[in-house]
Formats: C-alpha cells, sequence, structure tokens
C-alpha cells in the first residue's frame, strides 16, 4: 500500500476544487490519490469569506478545515509533494513529482489553482522570507514598526496595504498603471491614512539588501526617474498565475497560461479533467471551484467505468 | 523515548500557523506557542534562529523547519 504507484484516478492539488473531487471520488469508492503540495489553496488566505452557503461568516482557514474534516471520511490518500510533469504513457497517465517519484493512473484531475505571481526583479527569490512576502494576511504583523513598500495597487494590494497602516509608520503603494487598478470604496479607506504614499507609474527594478531586504530601487516609468526607497518589508500583490506549468506539453493553455475546459470539466484528451482556478471558467469563486470539483470526479467516473478493459478494479 | 521539545512561532492571522497546530494536535504532540505579532522577544528570537522573517517557524529539539512542511515535521518527530 505504502509503495502503491497505480491509480485508477489522481488529483493533483488540494484546494476547493481538489478536495471536493477527493470526496465524490471517496464516495464513488473510486481508488483515488491526492498529490498536492499544500491542503486549501487559495481559500487558505481569505482572511473573510462571506459568501460561501450555510456560513454567513467563516474565516479561509476554517473553511479548509471543514473541507478536510469531510475529506477524512472517505479515507482518500495524500501525498504531500508538488507535481512537475504530467505525460500520457500509453493507455495511462503518468504523474513525476519534485521528490523524482512517478504514478501512473487511468484518469487525472487537474485542479492546482493558480500561486502568486512574481515579479522577477534581482533580490525578489534571495530575500523571500526575509523581508519579500507574498502573504500579508500571514505576515505583516511581523512588520510592525518597520517601513514597508506593498508592490500592486489591485484589490489584494489596498488590503495587504489596509493592514500594514495600522502598525508600520510608512507604507508606499506602488503600482506600474498610472491609476490604482482597486475598487474606489478600499482606495478612499486607504489614501486617507497620513502614513501612505501612493507611488503611480512606478516600477521596481531590484530588491537590496544585507541578511534582510533594506531597500527597493524603483523607477518612474513616465520620467525615468530612478529613486531608492528604503524599506525592510516588501509586499508583493501583483496577481496570480494559474498552476499549469507542469501539463504545458500535454494540453492547449489560453493567453492566461489556463487550461480550457467544456461544462463537463473534460479538456479534450479523454480520461483528463480539470477543475477551479486553473481552468478557464470565468468565475474564480470558492463555490465555483467546489462545484467544477464535483463535475469533474462524477466526469472521470463516468469514464472509468466505461472504460473496456482492463477493468477499474482488476489491479 | 522522550517527548520532543515542539516550539511553534506563529501569528494569529496566519491560515498555514493554523494548519500547523491543528496537524500537532491531531497528533498529540505538545508544544509551546509563541504569538509573534504581539511578542517582541519572541519574536526576535524566531528570527535570529530561522533567519526568516516569516511564519510559521516550527522548532523541534533545536531543528529549525520553516513554513508547513509535513514531511519536515514528521521525520523531525518521528
Amino acid at each position: 500500500m505504502q509503495n502503491k504507484s497505480e491509480w485508477e484516478l489522481i488529483i493533483i492539488g488540494a484546494g476547493p476544487a481538489g478536495m471536493t473531487a477527493a470526496i465524490y471520488a471517496g464516495r464513488k469508492q473510486l481508488d483515488t490519490l491526492v498529490i498536492t503540495k499544500d491542503v486549501g489553496g487559495q481559500a487558505l488566505w481569505s482572511y473573510k469569506i462571506e459568501n460561501y452557503p450555510c456560513f454567513t461568516f467563516i474565516t479561509g482557514a476554517q473553511l479548509v478545515e471543514r473541507f478536510q474534516e469531510h475529506l477524512q471520511n472517505f479515507g482518500v490518500r495524500i501525498e504531500y509533494t508538488s507535481v512537475v510533469r504530467l505525460s500520457r504513457e500509453a493507455e495511462t497517465f503518468a504523474v513525476d513529482t519534485e521528490d523524482s517519484r512517478r504514478f501512473f493512473a487511468h484518469s487525472v484531475i487537474i485542479s492546482s489553482g493558480k500561486s502568486p505571481r512574481q515579479l522577477n526583479v534581482p533580490g525578489e527569490m534571495e530575500f523571500l522570507g526575509k523581508g519579500v512576502a507574498y502573504c500579508a494576511t500571514c505576515d505583516a504583523p511581523l512588520f510592525a514598526g518597520k517601513n514597508v513598500a506593498v508592490i500592486g495597487g489591485g484589490n489584494s494590494g489596498l488590503d495587504a496595504a489596509a493592514q500594514l497602516i495600522k502598525i508600520c509608520p510608512k507604507v508606499y503603494i506602488i503600482e506600474i498603471q498610472d491609476d490604482l487598478q482597486a475598487d474606489k470604496v478600499i482606495q478612499d479607506n486607504v489614501s486617507r491614512a497620513d502614513n501612505v504614499e501612493v507611488l503611480t507609474s512606478t516600477e521596481v527594478k531590484e530588491i537590496r539588501g544585507d541578511n534582510f531586504v533594506r531597500s527597493i530601487v524603483v523607477r518612474n516609468v513616465q520620467s525615468g526617474k530612478v529613486d531608492e526607497l528604503q524599506v525592510e518589508g516588501v509586499f508583493i500583490e501583483i496577481g496570480l498565475v494559474p498552476n499549469s506549468d507542469f501539463v504545458r506539453d500535454l494540453l492547449p493553455l489560453n493567453e492566461r497560461g489556463e487550461i480550457p475546459v467544456d461544462c463537463s470539466t473534460c479538456t479534450g484528451i479523454p480520461g483528463l479533467y480539470a477543475a477551479g482556478d486553473v481552468t478557464d471558467v470565468p468565475h474564480k469563486q470558492i463555490i465555483c471551484a467546489a462545484g467544477d470539483g464535483a463535475k469533474a470526479a462524477l466526469s472521470a467516473y463516468s469514464y472509468l467505468v466505461r472504460r473496456p478493459s482492463p477493468s477499474p478494479n482488476d489491479k | 523515548m522522550a517527548a520532543k521539545n515542539v516550539v511553534v512561532y506563529s501569528t494569529p492571522t496566519c491560515p498555514y500557523c493554523i494548519q500547523v497546530k491543528e496537524y500537532l494536535k491531531s497528533k498529540n504532540i505538545p508544544f509551546t506557542d509563541y504569538n509573534v505579532a504581539s511578542d517582541i522577544e519572541a519574536r526576535n528570537a524566531m528570527v535570529q534562529k530561522s533567519g526568516q522573517l516569516g511564519v510559521p517557524v516550527i522548532e523541534i529539539d533545536g531543528q529549525i523547519v520553516v513554513g508547513f512542511n509535513r514531511n519536515k515535521l514528521d521525520e523531525l518527530l518521528s
């Protein structure tokens, strides 16, 4: 059992889509393995969820715990690692993981979600966890008393800034466009604070420091003027990218890197389904991801029971 | 086997911190939890030991784990 490498169904990722798919697959008694780096996906990062039915208010962490409890009832096995490649191998799918293991399945559901977009500037990776952060909900309190910069003037950037203005002497908001992109109501709340300085039409060129971040180099994209801001924290909030690199050789992706699916979550390859934020569905919501996860598991079930041979149960 | 000395450095809002603590509880492993959002002394100790300004940081008999890494925690706890 421990070293079993062949499964009827492998689910990649355990956010709301993957966990719901696993619950449905567990109930259908499919021989299922979930491969994921962590449990909860982006849902975990939401501090306040007020639109998931049955909960007038719940935190992301609490909602994920409920999903997990529900999933544990079905005894579905989870391997905690990242998938680096998904490929076709004769009649099955091969899943390669970052710890150099290989798993096989007759059907696969991709529910790998999205990750924070990186700036791709010098110093970003070097100072990750040493002043560079992507999760303000996690790390903002550690920057109390320090000057910080938030990169990105969208809703998530301004949400991060709203947490930081309460505890930091100075908060820069850096936006590459001419205007902040966040909703007006959030903008008004943040820009009213006297410790906020908004720099629009500004790009980040470099993050500098010693053992920790000490400054960032910024450039005004209109005037070309370069400046160095003394900050010890850099919160990067410039959107999300789909975790679809591992499938690039197998499936066509859209211009955003998302996996196109039809209304039954089919990818176009028989036996291969995708659900949640990694797909091209228009609304990236927890409830939609959960619903698509259910559809994907039911589609996989229909596929597996109709496979001519060998029967899914004859291993 | 002597019980391991387990310390968690966390903030109240960090979801991975909540997950780490739930995980340890589910395995009946006692631990000391420092809220580094308010406890500045603990925050400094965490930064010094881990070289990190990010949570969660877990210390198991002097060994440091950054982030909720189940496989690593299992290895150090076994």
